[in-house]
């Protein structure tokens, strides 16, 4: 087992199901020579020609729309998105197509295609190169939502994507690409769509939360832990759509607290729909008002630095809203 | 020099008798189809009906050149002649239109003309225009990594030029010479806008800005449409790359049950078009060259007559889908 970090990790899943699948394809803006933007399909076009890794024009609908038609003659393609921001010309394609290919046809058409798209806040990112738009394609029947966030679940998480039979949008949140290592499995490990994972068991609270925030929580719950002997079970949802609730619900179910956390606009968010399912089917066992942590409902992430920090929410905040919940 | 001159328009493309009368009856069999659907709209037994009415020369002279579930295709919403040539049924169609259980499309998911077959290679077709075009370039790329010689036929109205998914395809699709054909049957109305102010200038001009070629054709006569499809159909099996064709027809009925086209249009421009329908001008042509007769016509005529009302009879007498099955079949099984 090799240390890597989520980006080395995304590429080595994608090199993987190139060489075993030959159906599997790369298609999208830059992906070919330069690599990517983010150096994430870096030497595939090299090892598997132009065509398998295809520059493609800059037209978002076209990837998409022409992932699904590659999709229905015999391919597995890998469509990238180069930011999640550039993501809405593909609505159409992703929301009415791609996601409603196997309803509609009743069984008749799957659409076997991954869309991979770096989202989040990053240094310098400003408007467009920031956003998270989960919670655009959360309420999209027939569409995965996918966000892992440690590189050993993202490779093996990217593999289960792209043998999955059905769409999946697969969000790599950027600023981690390079924040931690670890080991990373080199075959074999399985992590399938439909599982939650619990970080960090414990009784007191529960965090649930997913992306750059994922990181954050788990450092103030080892704090909290050690200082105040606060412990917090944590949660990451890995697929945000359709979504493992029962894991969700079971650890509320011990602890009575719920924070969710993470870096979209408040309102309207995956964290709201948490919170909602929570509210209605752990009710009883609830011993506070569920929290959620999130950006402010303005556009997105602004270009100077203080107006980004304080965008996202902080450590301080996250603490504060633990400590909040365990005095209850 | 003077043996090509006299001979006649099919005998150049190599079209035998029976190519010709099934040509016909295809086209014969979509207006039959079709004017039944109207009757049962009436009667208040089909809830909507969209129409092909006008644009069967197009439709069954383009796809004629297709290899039912080899080559691919993305009909829109009026292609029920195209479907029903590449083996569709009427019985199908008319299950469709009732939105019953058996409905080869969706089993009653989506609305009449969203056509679908797995097995036919007709993929499964939405509302929004112009999704298509992308998909089917994708599709054809598919077929061009793997050396086959399969080609895709992308079909829309002339509206479906106007969005940026048209554009992106064709420029796709010129960049990688995909084995695609564009047919852009224009019938000069979207819902209400005439074509004047759907498209400037030429759609069939556009494809030399792509690099590739684009040829305007009488929609109406069906064997100038098979003309044009058939050099298209070869071109991309040979790998020479894509091909457009804007196919000028006229759309002969509102644009669907829920229209009223008196709104928009007059009464004499559609009488006008009326002359020029393409069945009549297909039977002409048939006469004139000896290969069809009055009672011939009308025994086949006839003949298409009872199945379709038995088509149309089975499908009023099918069940519907249970209701529950609506939460049916949202994900594949992994």
């Amino acid at each position: 087992m090799a240390e890597k970090n989520l980006l080395q990790a995304i590429h080595d899943g994608l090199a993987e199901e190139m060489r075993s699948d030959e159906s599997v394809m790369i298609l999208g803006e830059d992906v070919g020579r330069a690599g990517g933007v983010f150096r994430v399909t870096q030497g595939l076009q090299e090892e598997f020609g132009p065509e398998r890794v295809l520059d493609t024009p800059l037209a978002e609908s076209l990837i998409v729309g022409s992932a699904i038609g590659l999709s229905v003659n015999g391919m597995r393609p890998v469509a990238e998105i180069q930011f999640a921001d550039f993501i809405p010309p593909a609505f159409d394609q992703i929301v009415n197509e791609a996601a409603k290919f196997y309803y509609r046809s009743n069984g008749a058409w799957t659409v076997p295609i991954t869309i991979r798209a770096p989202y989040g806040v990053v240094p310098g990112g400003a408007l467009y190169h920031s956003q998270s738009i989960e919670a655009w394609f959360c309420n999209t029947p027939g569409l995965k939502v996918v966000a892992p966030t440690f590189p050993a679940d993202a490779k093996a998480m990217l593999k289960s994507a792209i043998r999955d039979p059905n769409p999946v949008l697969f969000l790599e949140h950027k600023r981690t690409y390079r924040l931690i290592k670890e080991d990373v499995p080199e075959d074999g490990h399985e992590v399938p769509l439909n599982k939650a994972r619990v970080h960090r068991e414990g009784g007191d609270i529960t965090v649930v939360s997913y992306g750059l925030m994922l990181y954050t929580a788990l450092e103030v719950a080892g704090k909290l832990s050690e200082e105040l002997g606060i412990e917090t079970e944590v949660v990451e949802p890995r697929t945000l759509y359709p979504m493992d609730r029962e894991t969700i619900l079971n650890s509320v179910k011990k602890t009575g607290k719920l924070l969710v956390i993470s870096e979209a606009n408040i309102t309207g968010s995956v964290s709201g729909e948490i919170a909602a399912i929570v509210s209605q089917e752990a009710f009883e066992w609830l011993d506070a008002p569920v929290i959620r942590l999130g950006a402010p409902d303005v556009p997105a992430a602004a270009f100077a630095k203080p107006m980004m920090d304080f965008f996202v929410p902080s450590a301080e905040k996250i603490e504060a809203a633990m400590l909040e919940l365990a005095r209850y | 020099m003077t043996t090509e001159k006299t001979r006649a328009r099919h005998e150049t493309l190599d079209l035998e008798e029976a190519d010709l009368k099934s040509i016909y009856r295809a086209m014969l069999v979509a207006r039959r189809v079709d004017e039944r659907s109207w009757i049962l709209n009436r009667q208040g037994k089909a809830a909507f009906v969209i129409s092909c009415q006008g644009q069967e020369a197009a439709q069954i002279g383009a796809a004629y050149n297709l290899r039912p579930g080899h080559d691919y295709l993305y009909p829109y919403y009026r292609d029920s002649g195209m479907t029903l040539l590449l083996g569709q049924t009427p019985r199908g169609q008319f299950l469709s239109l009732m939105g019953k259980k058996e409905d080869p499309n969706s089993a009653g998911r989506q609305m009449p003309g969203h056509f679908s077959s797995r097995e036919l290679n007709i993929v499964t077709s939405s509302a929004p225009v112009g999704v298509q075009y992308p998909q089917a370039a994708g599709t054809a790329l598919a077929f061009k990594m793997r050396g086959e010689d399969g080609v895709v036929m992308a079909c829309g109205g002339e509206a479906s030029t106007s969005g940026g998914d048209w554009h992106e395809a064709m420029n796709f699709s010129g960049i990688h010479d995909l084995p695609v054909i564009f047919l852009v049957e224009n019938n000069v109305y979207a819902i209400s806008v005439p074509s004047k102010f759907q498209v400037a200038g030429s759609i069939a001009k556009r494809a030399e800005g792509y690099g590739f070629p684009g040829h305007e054709v009488d929609g109406n006569d069906v064997l100038a449409v098979y003309e044009a499809a058939k050099e298209a159909v070869e071109r991309a099996r040979r790998g020479d790359g894509p091909t457009l064709i804007e196919a000028k027809t006229y759309r002969m009925t509102a644009h669907s049950s829920d229209d009223d086209d008196r709104r928009y249009r007059e009464r004499e421009e559609i009488e006008a078009w009326r002359l020029k329908d393409p069945i009549i001008r297909f039977e002409k042509y048939l006469f004139e060259n000896g290969l069809l007769d009055e009672d011939e016509k009308e025994a086949m005529d006839a003949e298409i007559k009872a199945f379709v009302a038995e088509a149309s009879d089975y499908a009023e007498n099918a069940p519907f889908a249970d209701p529950e099955e609506a939460l049916d079949r949202v994900y594949a099984e992994v």
